[in-house]
């Protein structure tokens, strides 16, 4: 516990006399990282039951009349240009900019965020029209089991924003909450990278192989 | 589903006095018993702690406390409460089998709840809790720190895993458990099948310490990795930490395929989804997969943390270093891969291929290979060791004997072509008590007698122990090896009633075992009020009574809150018997610094009682409150995020007078040598044994 750090935390200014708090900073980091470990593995199982249940459709609607690869093409793009504000918001950290600027960028990703779901929403309700909802069929069930998962971690990340942008109004830049920004960045791209295999296995593998 | 009024779908129907009073039977009676104990057992606590005013102590010292060590034994002694019904209800059981061919004096739907009951309440709430309780206490001490990584989230664990085990007893006064087995295999536990609430209390009791354990297993992989003593190198932890390491990671890994199955079972029911269902297009080889991908590391996140506590015990009594430590490192890392890759052995019987099962049926018999390194490990450390027969010892024994019949039997049940014949009876039943008992069960009590002195200051009498172990393993083997012999003879496990008069005789002995295994459950609670009412003449205040050789000992019994007044610097494997060798065990340390420590907090004990309502909505589709409790449970956790000032310093110079006065103690104490072990002169400290081996 006491073991000096040999460099400070990467990307926090945590300054040269907080050895301490590197060292806090590190562990809660790495704690962070092994539960996104295991969130990841929550999402590997719905990846794995959703290929497996492509085929089991009952006669239900399939990938080819209820995908709207315009509106997916949308939502990747939005989501990708929030991570790249998540990004400007740790810039803005570790250069040491004014704390406006890091709550700026949080606004306009937790926007991002929004409009994200807004569409993945308008998605689903297409879907619900054209007879896609969850009781139809497995397919479905696989489907409405994943997709919206993610939707609800993206929705958890807009409340983790929100309450961490007014911590940083209310507190400032604390050693806890400057770690904190690092743990939501982290969250935030986790998130991307779901997407990323959303868009691969969902989208275009459900309407190769559906 | 959307019917229901104010309180759901709870009504008077719910309670077992209705059917005891419309219907009284032998079947009703047992359960409206049940239904009293939990009763009168929860007025008894609640009259009690108001009688002795403990509620303020009870709230400040324990229920909102950070400290590791407390919430290890608040785990302790859930685990017990939960032994003791799960015993009850195996009892039960062996008496209806007992009864003879015919029907006996339970219901079957009774029966099957009892076996659904004690299978989830053995696993989930007792083994886990257990394992998890001990590993909070030591794993700080072990390694040199002060508390876990996440002392509050650590917190939150414990609640959630309370809240849940609280749900099964919930469901012996309302309404009923699942019938559908431990495992809860869909489409019997789906809608169309089990319209009732039983399998809903399964799946949220399921849900909820899934997410604790979760938790638990992030929180101890980060401690161990991140918070060792300086000096303390991998190859340098106690083994019992490296076990707690390979838990950690398979709970990471491990458990999300048990919440995904769980949940996805629960979307069936609630919102009539179609994963397991057998019509439109749903699978249920998907939830056996799912299952059985968390169900077989599961065992071994069990049986790996009683091997550590096997590992230290055996070396500690033999007076002797481990023998193979390196072995017994990497042999416990291969149990921890291998167990990924069995899991279809639990379902060999459900149609794939003779290579799949092949393939499978190898990599279980495989893991036979680690483990057989580590049954030679524990022999070659006795070997030539100074033996004392303590009690921890004698558990240890009985599991060396014990375990090895029941881990053979695994290797017969790994053929896949032998397990056509035996599977779904006795036989497994038999095969699986085997390994959980001496593997997971004797090893916790072995950890409990051997630490006791370490959490409380005094030690466990040593007579009630040994009779302890020996009905543990009398009873044991009593109850459970006749079940070898019926399951051969094609018994099949959970059932209510059977015919063939040939079972009858190892009926029979299987109750008087079952009856010696409650009386040893008995002598587990004589143990304690004996060692409680003599603990002034077992006092161990210098705090290493078993010259033992790993950090914990080096500090007070009980220890300080805050564990090592100095963080201790490692130089050795075994670091506190080398020290001692050297003469060097007690310094005096030069200066001393602050020290800061996690604040008590309510944030558990709030998501404990909240999921607790939350799972009982849930259960009975009281959709309004399930909303409200949803948000304000966020609601608490979002508050609590906003206290920042969540550490209290310990000043310097109370470390400092604490500590002094404890080395003054030291050097004033006599030390004693092993044959005085257990007399009442061993204050805990040890003199230096005859020659050590290495």
């Amino acid at each position: 516990m006491k073991r000096a750090p040999t460099h400070s935390y990467p990307g926090l200014n945590l300054g040269r006399r907080h050895a301490s708090a590197d060292q806090a900073a590190e562990v809660v980091t790495f704690g962070f990282w092994v539960f996104l470990m295991s969130d990841l593995v929550y999402f590997g199982l719905m990846f794995a039951i959703y290929i497996t249940m492509i085929d089991a459709q009952a006669g239900g609607p399939g990938p080819h009349e209820l995908f709207d690869l315009y509106s997916i093409f949308a939502q990747t793009l939005i989501l990708l240009t929030s991570s790249l504000t998540v990004g400007l918001a740790m810039l803005a950290l570790k250069y040491n900019l004014p704390r406006w600027r890091i709550v700026f960028w949080f606004c306009v990703t937790l926007v991002l965020g929004l409009c994200f779901l807004v569409l993945e929403i308008r998605d689903f309700m297409a879907m619900a029209e054209q007879g896609g909802i969850p009781q139809r069929s497995g397919f479905l069930s696989a489907f409405y089991g994943l997709v919206p998962l993610h939707g609800l971690h993206v929705a958890a990340g807009c409340v983790w924003l929100i309450v961490l942008g007014i911590q940083l109004r209310m507190f400032g830049l604390t050693d806890l909450l400057m770690s904190r920004v690092v743990r939501l960045a982290l969250f935030w791209h986790f998130l991307d990278l779901i997407w990323i295999g959303i868009i691969t296995i969902v989208y275009f593998g459900g309407l190769t192989y559906g | 589903m959307t019917d229901t009024g104010f309180f759901g779908r709870l009504n008077w129907d719910a309670f077992p006095i209705t059917g005891l009073i419309q219907n009284p039977n032998a079947n009703e009676i047992v359960a409206n018993s049940a239904a009293a104990i939990v009763i009168i057992g929860v007025i008894v606590v609640v009259g009690s702690l108001t009688w002795f005013r403990l509620w303020g102590p009870l709230w400040r010292d324990w229920l909102t406390s950070a400290d590791h060590k407390k919430i290890g034994i608040m785990y302790i002694v859930f685990a017990i409460v939960m032994l003791a019904r799960g015993v009850l209800e195996g009892v039960v059981m062996r008496a209806q089998q007992a009864v003879g061919p015919g029907d006996g004096f339970l219901a079957a739907e009774h029966f099957a709840e009892l076996f659904s009951t004690h299978g989830t309440i053995m696993v989930f709430f007792v083994a886990v809790p257990f394992v998890f309780g001990i590993a909070n206490y030591l794993i700080p001490l072990m390694i040199g720190a002060r508390d876990v990584a996440f002392p509050v989230m650590n917190q939150i664990s414990l609640g959630l895993t309370v809240s849940a085990g609280m749900m099964l007893m919930v469901s012996l006064v309302v309404g009923n458990f699942s019938t559908g087995g431990w495992t809860a295999y869909p489409p019997y536990t789906g809608a169309a099948f089990n319209p009732g609430v039983g399998p809903d209390y399964w799946i949220w009791a399921i849900v909820v310490s899934g997410i604790g354990t979760t938790l638990t297993g992030i929180n101890f992989a980060v401690t161990i990795y991140k918070l060792r003593a300086p000096g303390m190198k991998f190859m340098r932890l106690p083994m019992y930490c490296w076990t707690i390491i390979s838990s950690s990671i398979l709970i990471i890994f491990a458990m999300p395929p048990l919440g995904v199955a769980a949940l996805m079972l629960a979307a069936d029911r609630y919102l009539d989804f179609h994963f397991f269902t057998n019509d439109l297009g749903g699978n249920m080889m998907n939830y056996a997969n799912l299952f059985w991908l968390f169900g077989h590391p599961e065992v071994y996140l069990l049986v790996l943390p009683a091997y550590g506590i096997y590992s230290e015990v055996f070396a500690t009594f033999s007076a002797k270093r481990l023998y193979g430590y390196n072995s017994l490192v990497i042999a416990t890392m291969c149990i921890a891969v291998l167990s990924f890759t069995v899991w279809l052995h639990h379902f060999f019987t459900m149609g794939q291929s003779a290579l799949i099962n092949a393939v499978f049926g190898i990599a279980t018999m495989l893991i036979a290979i680690p483990t057989g390194v580590k049954a030679y490990d524990w022999m070659a450390t006795l070997y030539r060791g100074r033996i004392r027969f303590s009690v921890p010892m004698l558990y240890g024994l009985s599991f060396l004997m014990l375990f090895v019949i029941g881990g053979l039997s695994g290797v017969i049940l790994a053929n896949p072509t032998v397990d056509y014949q035996v599977h779904n009876t006795l036989f497994l039943v038999a095969h699986f008590h085997n390994v959980l008992l001496p593997g997971v069960l004797f090893g916790l009590l072995a950890g409990y007698n051997y630490w006791f002195p370490k959490a409380f200051g005094f030690r466990l009498n040593e007579y009630w122990g040994r009779i302890t172990v020996a009905l543990w393993t009398v009873g044991f083997m009593l109850t459970f090896l006749p079940l070898y012999f019926v399951g051969l003879m094609g018994m099949p496990r959970r059932s209510f009633s059977w015919e063939d008069p040939s079972f009858h005789p190892y009926m029979i002995v299987a109750v008087i075992g079952a009856l010696v295994i409650l009386s040893a459950l008995l002598s587990v609670i004589v143990q304690l009020w004996v060692s409680i009412r003599d603990r002034e003449k077992t006092r161990v205040p210098v705090g290493d009574p078993w010259d033992a050789r790993t950090l914990e000992w080096s500090i007070p019994s009980p220890p300080p809150p805050y564990n090592f007044a100095v963080i201790p610097r490692v130089t050795d494997r075994d670091n506190f018997a080398a020290a001692k060798e050297r003469g060097e065990a007690y310094p005096t340390p030069e200066e001393y610094e602050d020290i800061s420590m996690p604040r008590n907090t309510g944030i558990g004990f709030t998501l404990c009682v909240l999921s607790g309502v939350w799972m009982f909505a849930l259960v009975w589709w009281i959709w309004w409150l399930a909303v409200l409790v949803t948000a304000l449970m966020l609601l608490s956790f979002i508050l609590w995020t906003f206290r920042l000032d969540t550490e209290q310093v310990i000043p310097a110079e109370e470390v400092r007078k604490q500590h002094e006065a404890w080395l003054d103690l030291v050097r004033s104490a006599t030390p004693v040598d092993r044959d005085h072990e257990i007399a009442p002169e061993n204050r805990g400290l040890a003199r230096p044994d005859l020659e050590a081996v290495t």
